[in-house]
């Protein structure tokens, strides 16, 4: 690559606004917790209870990705065969077994590391590029094996998961204990040594190599951080429909996720939370539009290149002024 | 056993002619064009299109007829690569590589559903259809059209190549694959060649999309997602970037894949061909005819 690429940053060095700077705050956090929390004193018919929920776990998904996207500058197209294995593994382990859905959560902490692992390892040395559409590959890998083991189901899936408890509002209160850990824990990571070091390795790879970063090592952890999200995210998604079938993670929950990321603004921990509530909740209110739903997402995913490739609500750089 | 290999021959073919404009474009300026694949789906609706337009003929005038319309298609289909490419790629030259990953994940997404929602969500069915008498070679069942199919492949490709090594045109565009900033102070139109690669490899794919229409019959949305992936795999077998590798990556994709079919059964065929991937991934990136390059900084 020619040195004019790199010159052009992810965040934006602008001077805040008012409205990001009310974004910043540290108060913004818990009033959004706030709002998650009293949103079933407004409306908590089972629907829109099982509507709140997915959308918490779209979040996590989220959060998981801008670890490797938004942080690392790593493209992950099949994002969601990490929600698949945890979703699989947690799945096959307590309905096999009759392992209460909580035992399964650190089988399905090493499930994903290694698939991470497996995956990452060969393609992180390469372009960045490549990782891309391996992890595209992948993806259909995986959806593709549990559609045709005999131990995951088939096309029909798994069925009979145990619930982690019997009322949806507890349920929905417990996701969203979990998700808020979920992304506080990224929000935490982001900010630390290693956090830095993804930064780096994300606005310029060779600069950081030469002042002793090891990139590989580096990008490898954001590749399995962000894989455990995913997987912890599945378990969510499992005990939540208690079925789960190959159906569910297809390319098309992949490059939702990334949008959420890419629109919310990577790398931003309050602009991607917003991008994944408003990309799970649109499709409630847009289904006159659900033709042309996805065909605005990818309009709006070029548009945003082109115009504000920092995102709707980018991160402020707090390193450099 | 000579069923399977030219069985994979057919495939591959295929496989080659798309991988093809995912190789000249990843040669020219370094990016994977996810929207590829796709525009290989939109030849075969474009070709839908136009054969429609031209009304029902004799089964015995199909064949010349398809030849016609293949010309066509091909023409269409690398305007519609030329656009793409300058609305969506071109003012992000500059820009991060993840930046241009993302642009053509989004225009691959445009593409697929907004063809979705101007032809519907259901397959169509392709009017003319290329069926026909089977001749025994060797043992393996070829029908005159898998022939004609494959002898075209051949000649696209081999006009490429010639393009490419033997033209002034192909000269800027090796060019601009070694050092595009020098090549424009030597007086090489780096847009236009970059515009008229889009438009030789997205034509290419209209080819493979009209071809695929008519052999398989039935044409959706969704068919230029997979061939996407297997291309880009082919291509890196052979080696992206290089042109004869490329050609050899998608044949040999495509006997790999009707082996792998026959040893564990049609269900595994993907999920062979991505493993295959990820192992060249590992062993050797650059393919086989692939060279060594150096990140320069």
């Amino acid at each position: 690559m020619t040195e004019t690429t790199k010159a052009r940053r992810v965040g934006t060095d602008k001077p805040p606004t008012r409205a990001s700077k009310l974004l910043q705050n540290r108060w913004a956090g818990i009033a959004g917790l706030l709002l998650a929390l009293l949103a079933p004193f407004v409306n908590a018919t089972p629907y829109a209870l099982s509507v709140m929920t997915s959308a918490a776990i779209f979040v996590m998904l989220a959060a998981g990705l801008n670890i490797v996207v938004g942080y690392c500058g790593l493209l992950d197209l099949g994002y969601v065969a990490f929600f698949a294995v945890g979703a699989y593994t947690s799945g096959v382990l307590s309905t096999r077994f009759d392992l209460p859905l909580l035992v399964t959560v650190p089988a399905v902490i090493v499930v994903t590391v290694v698939a991470g692992i497996i995956i990452g390892a060969p393609t992180l040395r390469l372009r960045s590029d490549y990782l891309a559409i391996v992890t595209l590959g992948f993806g259909e890998i995986i959806r593709i094996t549990a559609n045709n083991l005999d131990v995951t189901g088939g096309p029909s899936g798994i069925y009979g998961i145990p619930h982690l408890t019997d009322s949806p509002v507890i349920f929905y209160y417990l996701t969203v204990v979990v998700v808020s850990l979920a992304v506080l824990g990224a929000a935490r990571l982001g900010r630390s040594r290693l956090g830095r070091a993804w930064r780096f390795v994300r606005e310029d790879e060779d600069a950081a190599e030469a002042m002793g970063v090891h990139t590989y090592r580096v990008k490898l952890a954001a590749y399995i951080a962000g894989a455990v999200w995913g997987g912890l995210a599945g378990v969510l998604f499992a005990a939540q429909l208690s079925a789960i079938s190959p159906g569910s993670f297809t390319f098309l929950q992949s490059a939702l996720v990334l949008m959420a990321v890419v629109l919310g603004g990577m790398g931003s921990i309050p602009g991607v939370v917003i991008g994944a509530v408003v990309i799970s909740l649109l499709p409630e209110f847009l289904r006159d539009l659900a033709d042309y739903r996805f065909f605005i997402f990818g309009v709006l995913l070029i548009a945003v290149m082109l115009l504000r490739p920092q995102g709707l609500w980018p991160a402020r750089s707090k390193e450099v002024s | 056993m000579t069923q399977l290999v030219w069985n994979g021959l057919f495939v591959g073919s295929f496989y080659a002619l798309v991988a093809l404009g995912y190789s000249m474009v990843y040669g020219i300026i370094k990016l994977l064009n996810f929207a590829h694949g796709d525009l290989y789906m939109i030849g075969a609706f474009i070709g839908f299109a136009v054969l429609g337009a031209v009304g029902g003929v004799s089964a015995s005038m199909a064949l010349p007829l398809l030849l016609v319309v293949l010309l066509a298609t091909m023409v269409l289909t690398g305007l519609a690569g030329v656009a793409l490419e300058r609305i969506a790629y071109r003012p992000l030259r500059r820009a991060p590589r993840l930046s241009l990953l993302i642009t053509a994940v989004g225009a691959s997404f445009a593409l697929e559903y907004g063809m979705r929602a101007a032809a519907g969500a259901d397959p169509r069915v392709y009017p003319v259809r290329l069926g026909g008498t089977s001749v025994e070679v060797l043992g393996a069942r070829l029908t005159l059209q898998q022939l004609v199919l494959v002898g075209v492949a051949v000649v696209l490709m081999f006009g490429l190549n010639l393009l490419i090594t033997r033209t002034r045109e192909g000269r800027a565009m090796r060019a601009i694959a070694l050092d595009p900033s020098t090549s424009s102070l030597m007086g090489i139109d780096v847009n236009a060649v970059i515009s008229r690669t889009f438009f030789l490899g997205s034509a290419l794919a209209g080819a493979a999309g009209v071809m695929a229409g008519a052999y398989y019959g039935k044409i959706d949305f969704l068919m230029g997602f997979l061939i996407g992936l297997k291309a880009f795999t082919a291509a890196v077998i052979g080696g992206i970037g290089n042109i004869p590798g490329t050609m050899l990556g998608g044949l040999l994709l495509g006997l790999l894949e009707s082996f792998g079919t026959y040893w564990l059964g049609g269900e595994w065929r993907d999920v062979f061909a991505f493993g295959v991937l990820i192992l060249f991934l590992t062993v050797r990136p650059t393919g086989l005819l692939g060279e060594r390059v150096t990140e320069r900084v």
